[in-house]
């Protein structure tokens, strides 16, 4: 696999098996060049769409909302501890 | 060669609103673990995220106390980075149009005021607590999504005590307009610091360090105080300083490596499509601009060019808002308002403290006591009597002239009366009347404090002590 | 067989007593016990939960109540969340996830009376033209079980198509509800971008994904639309427009309507069997009263690379909290990094992962300008395009896919010819706009074919309308394929 798309999968926190990296690598690859595509289009001074619809100041008032229960919130979790969600020992 | 320090700082201060900023569950220190947690901060899959518009007002206040400009564009994006306490792995925050720019705040700083630009002040979220044990870490997510205002100065600390009184300042701008609590202990404020040095009168800047989360102003005094003299002492030595993060231990006192700049994060910062923009209309930020209220020093240096205070009395007067305001109305148009100043803060306080009432619920006029001075500039009672009066007045509401006409403690100054109290003073103490005129000045107060005392404190003190010298040296 | 009915069919029932819901409940439940091994529609579902539902509808229409589903059996694609359900996302990642949450839809559908049931099958994820990608295996094609159903909500159209459900609701972010419907010959209608709350949706790539109906009728999807649709407080990117009655659109006359046909849809690949059908469905139309001309799209060539930007790049972070910290099947690991890599290598399926390592590096730093920035200029462009068409033309007609349904496994191993099949639906997600694909005629083997309608923001009763008028002249929606 092209070493900056090595970069990606690192940030993107996915273990692959050696044959998977190397099938992915080569699609990703093609997928690449196909979408240079966009490259052949002069796009000097279009405005970027983020959004399909054009609707801004969408707030909320400061007003509470019943909060889940602390079992529903815990259900799925795959190891708890004390009420907390017990993960691998974090060091920096 | 002599080297100078460039510190910048970004600070996280946790926003005062009862709810968090996507959702509705409380902003709330202290409770249970993962009890006031829903499927949006807990960041389950489906779930969308809908603005808190008093997070919004907040910083846009904010912005404003700290002279910044309110843009009328403000977007959210994506900070994508893992980390246990993250729910989504990513973090929302406000990258290149943030809701406030450009400002600067003022503060006293050894003899005179130090300006620092701001910036930006944006708005992102918070994450969640980890607590760490033996051999693994659990994460409450109860503060994961609580709204922050993270404030960013632009490189203009130079000193590590300057840093510490430009936190100090804005924890008090903060404060002061309710924008945050900004409790220490409920981990409510975190900074991280950039430090670089360079030789003076070199422009560009030195190879940055970043000293992150750290949660204690004294901390950062002296993480900055340690980190400047090493960068000052590798530079000395020969040796190069590289960009990096390092982190501050605070029980050995010194600093060390977390990453290079080689293993930065790569962020893949970009616009949320959940989120939409941000647009405040010009009404929209004049009713914020109204609440805007004025900053600490700006109110101690207008005290004192207003009402001729001192520093002191003036910091007083800060640091208690609502004093200075009773203050300010009490010494409208008073001749002294230092004397009003002294009414104010000792009895005045005392009073409201014994009693736990506030300057509302007060029964007299604001102008009462500017008029309980005048009286006693004017010897119409004594300083003693004035005291009795302000407690009547306390009381009742009524007003002073008032009180001395109705009890009659009108200041007496007619001689003949006078002279009659000091004879009889003089004769009923015959040994302290011999002491003075044998030069024991000291006695004079005795017998001044008899003749009080026997016209029932209303006698001119001043005219007292004169007559009864006259009566003994003669 | 109270299974095969439609929404209005069985309601019409339900109201007059002829029908009970347990029956039409407990009709589907045999339906998928007899056909579901052959299609694999459906990853679960709960057929006591589904009765006890049914009853509780039963009784509410005992007592005179009234409500556009009350007592109907919809399948909820298994990206929806339904309070108590479980929720895949076909997908191994999410482990053993039991929703503790309604979706805003799946309130909607409550409020409406439906028995919600049954979690469908699909591409993991909403990733894919095939439902291939399954965690769960993949659904299959009823009308020829060797061939794919279209994706990514194929198990939605093999249910409603195999008549395992009434109605299914189902995700379209780049033609996933339309594609599938198209290869399965049932209705499906991609609402515009904001139309729908996507709260409770598992996002996907979220400026494009939106939530509707699969239906066995035009009529069914106006009922489904008219539910659904409506402002929501949990979602922003919810428009806040009132809701049309989408029933009274449905008036079957075409007449001065104004349909497009672009002529850069005559694209390489198109099938001629595909292109006849299509062809001979808008001179349909056009002698129903409805006036064609030819409208130009001229960024049409753009929109899949476009979408592959966009969509991967949203999708990569939005799926970055499938970790195992919160929830999930988790793999151990010595740090929470590794214990990351470790679940999201084994828990995401070789598609996903394929996207999410595509988005990461279009957002990935050097590359933002190159790729995603670029590509939302061309969104604009292309977004333009349709805005300029929607001057001239009320509504545009395309094929929904370029092929009938293709072979299980023919495109498995060339992710991008798969993704060049989505050419028709895609720039509806785009752009932004609504779109329906209605059943328009069979290939000489015996597959599905489609007919695509695309409608301008908000155009809803004027796609309904069309699509309506020409399903009540045809005979095509009626077809059901030989199945168990």
């Amino acid at each position: 696999m092209r070493e900056d798309l090595q970069h990606a999968v690192k940030l993107a926190r996915i273990e692959l098996s050696a044959e998977e990296e190397e099938r992915l690598g080569s699609q990703l690859g093609d997928i690449l060049k196909y979408v240079d595509k966009l490259n052949e289009l002069d796009v000097e001074g279009v405005e970027p769409t983020a959004h399909a619809v054009p609707l801004t100041n969408v707030l909320r008032e400061d007003e509470p909302r019943e909060s889940l229960s602390h079992e529903a919130a815990m259900r799925n979790a795959p190891k708890t501890s004390n009420g907390l969600f017990i993960v691998p020992k974090i060091v920096e | 060669m002599t080297y100078e320090a460039v510190i910048g700082l970004e600070t996280h201060v946790q926003l005062r609103t009862r709810t968090k900023m996507w959702c509705g569950c409380a902003n709330e220190y202290g409770a249970e673990a993962n009890t006031n947690v829903c499927p949006v901060c807990i960041g389950l899959p489906g779930v969308l995220p809908v603005p808190n518009a008093e997070a919004l007002r907040k910083t846009a206040l904010a912005g404003m106390l700290l002279n910044c400009d309110v843009p009328s564009y403000a977007k959210w994006d994506r900070k994508n980075y893992f980390y246990p306490d993250n729910p989504k792995n990513y973090q929302l925050t406000q990258l290149d149009f943030p809701s406030t720019i450009e400002g600067f705040v003022e503060f006293e700083f050894g003899e005179g005021i130090e300006r620092v630009r701001i910036n930006r002040a944006h708005l992102e979220e918070d994450v969640g607590k980890s607590t760490h044990f033996s051999d693994y870490s659990g994460v409450d997510f109860n503060r994961a999504g609580v709204p922050l205002l993270e404030i960013v100065t632009e490189p203009d600390l130079t000193d590590a005590d300057m840093a510490y009184d430009y936190l100090n300042a804005l924890k008090a701008i903060l404060e002061y307009g309710g924008v945050s609590d900004c409790n220490m202990e409920k981990g409510q404020v975190r900074c991280d610091v950039n430090i670089s040095v360079r030789p003076i009168g070199q422009t560009e800047l030195g190879e940055k360090v970043e000293i992150k989360n750290m949660n204690s102003f004294s901390g950062v005094r002296r993480a900055a105080s340690y980190e400047i003299e090493r960068q000052i002492g590798v530079l000395r030595e020969g040796g190069t300083l590289v960009q990096e993060t390092r982190r501050w231990d605070d029980a050995v006192g010194i600093t060390e490596s977390m990453r290079t700049k080689e293993d930065a994060h790569d962020y893949r910062y970009f616009p949320d499509p959940d989120l939409m923009p941000h647009t405040p209309s010009e009404e929209w930020i004049a009713e914020v601009r109204a609440s805007v209220m004025e900053l600490p020093l700006a109110r101690k240096q207008r005290l004192m060019a207003d009402y001729q205070l001192p520093a002191s009395d003036a910091e007083v007067f800060v640091g208690d808002a609502a004093l200075g305001d009773y203050f300010e109305v009490a010494a409208k148009g008073a001749k002294n308002p230092k004397a009003v100043a002294n009414w104010v803060m000792n009895n005045l306080q005392a009073k409201l403290t014994e009693t736990g009432g506030s300057t509302a619920d007060l029964k007299f006029e604001s102008s009462a006591i500017g008029e309980l001075v005048r009286l006693v500039e004017d010897s119409k009672i004594n300083s003693r009597i004035a005291q009795d009066v302000f407690s009547e007045m306390f009381e009742s509401g009524k007003a002073p002239a008032v009180i001395v006409e109705e009890k009659g403690l009108s200041q007496v100054s007619d001689s003949a009366e006078l002279e009659a109290f000091c004879n009889e003073a003089i004769e009923a103490n015959p040994g302290p009347a011999q002491d003075f005129r044998n030069g024991k000045e000291t006695a004079l107060n005795f017998l001044k404090g008899q003749v009080m005392k026997a016209s029932c404190g209303k006698a001119n003190p001043q005219m007292v002590g004169e007559l009864l010298k006259k009566i003994l040296g003669s | 067989m109270p299974h095969t009915l439609t929404i209005s069919q069985l309601t019409d029932k339900l109201a007059q007593g002829e029908l009970s819901s347990r029956e039409a409940t407990q009709s589907c439940l045999d339906r998928i016990a007899a056909v579901d091994g052959q299609l694999n529609a459906f990853i679960s579902h709960d057929p006591e939960d589904a009765l006890a539902q049914a009853d509780a509808a039963d009784a509410a229409l005992a007592s005179g109540k009234s409500k556009p589903l009350l007592g109907v059996p919809i399948a909820m694609k298994d990206v929806i969340a339904v309070n108590g359900h479980p929720l895949n996302c076909a997908s191994k990642i999410l482990g053993d996830f039991n929703s503790p949450y309604d979706a805003t839809v799946t309130e909607k559908l409550r409020e409406a009376g439906a028995v919600i049931f049954g979690r469908v099958n699909m591409d993991e994820f909403a990733m894919g033209s095939s439902t291939e990608n399954s965690a769960f295996g993949p659904a299959r094609n009823p009308w020829n079980p060797d061939c794919i159903p279209g994706g990514s909500s194929g198990g939605s159209a093999v249910a409603v198509a195999a008549d395992e459900c009434i109605a299914s609701l189902a995700s379209d972010t780049g033609g996933s509800i339309r594609q599938p419907a198209a290869l399965c010959g049932c209705v499906g209608l991609k609402p515009t971008y904001g139309r729908v709350s996507r709260y409770g949706l598992v996002a996907f790539a979220s400026s494009l994904d939106q939530v509707g109906p699969l239906t066995k009728d035009v009529r069914d999807a106006a009922t489904m639309l008219g539910v659904i649709a409506g402002e929501d407080k949990r979602d922003s990117t919810n428009v806040p427009e009132p809701v049309p009655d989408y029933i009274a659109a449905l008036t079957g006359d075409v007449k001065g309507l104004k349909i497009g046909l672009p002529k850069e849809y005559q694209v390489e690949g198109l099938d001629p069997e595909v292109k006849a059908a299509t062809e001979a469905a808008v001179a349909k139309l056009e002698k129903q009263g409805a006036e064609v001309k030819e409208i130009s799209l001229p960024h049409t060539q753009y929109a899949i690379a476009t979408y592959y930007i966009i969509a991967t790049a949203e999708a990569s972070t939005n799926l970055a909290r499938f970790e195992g910290v919160r929830y999930g099947a988790r793999v151990d690991g010595a740090s929470p990094e590794e214990m990351n890599r470790a679940t999201r290598g084994a828990g995401f399926g070789e598609e996903v992962k394929r996207r999410i390592i595509l988005g990461t590096y279009v957002l990935s730093s050097g590359y933002y300008d190159a790729y995603y920035l670029r590509a939302q200029k061309v969104r604009t462009l292309i977004r333009q395009d349709f805005l300029n068409a929607f001057k001239e033309v009320d509504l545009i007609a395309s094929p929904t896919t370029p092929t009938p349904a293709f072979k299980i496994g023919e495109k498995a191993n060339d992710p991008l010819q798969m993704y060049l099949s989505d050419i028709f639906t895609i720039s509806c997600n785009v752009a932004g706009l609504c779109g329906i694909s209605i059943p328009c005629g069979f290939s000489v083997s015996g597959l599905p074919l489609g007919l695509q309608l695309l409608g301008k923001p908000f155009g809803e009763p004027d796609l309904l309308r069309a699509a309506h008028a020409y399903e009540q002249a045809t005979e095509w929606h009626t077809k059901r394929p030989k199945i168990g």
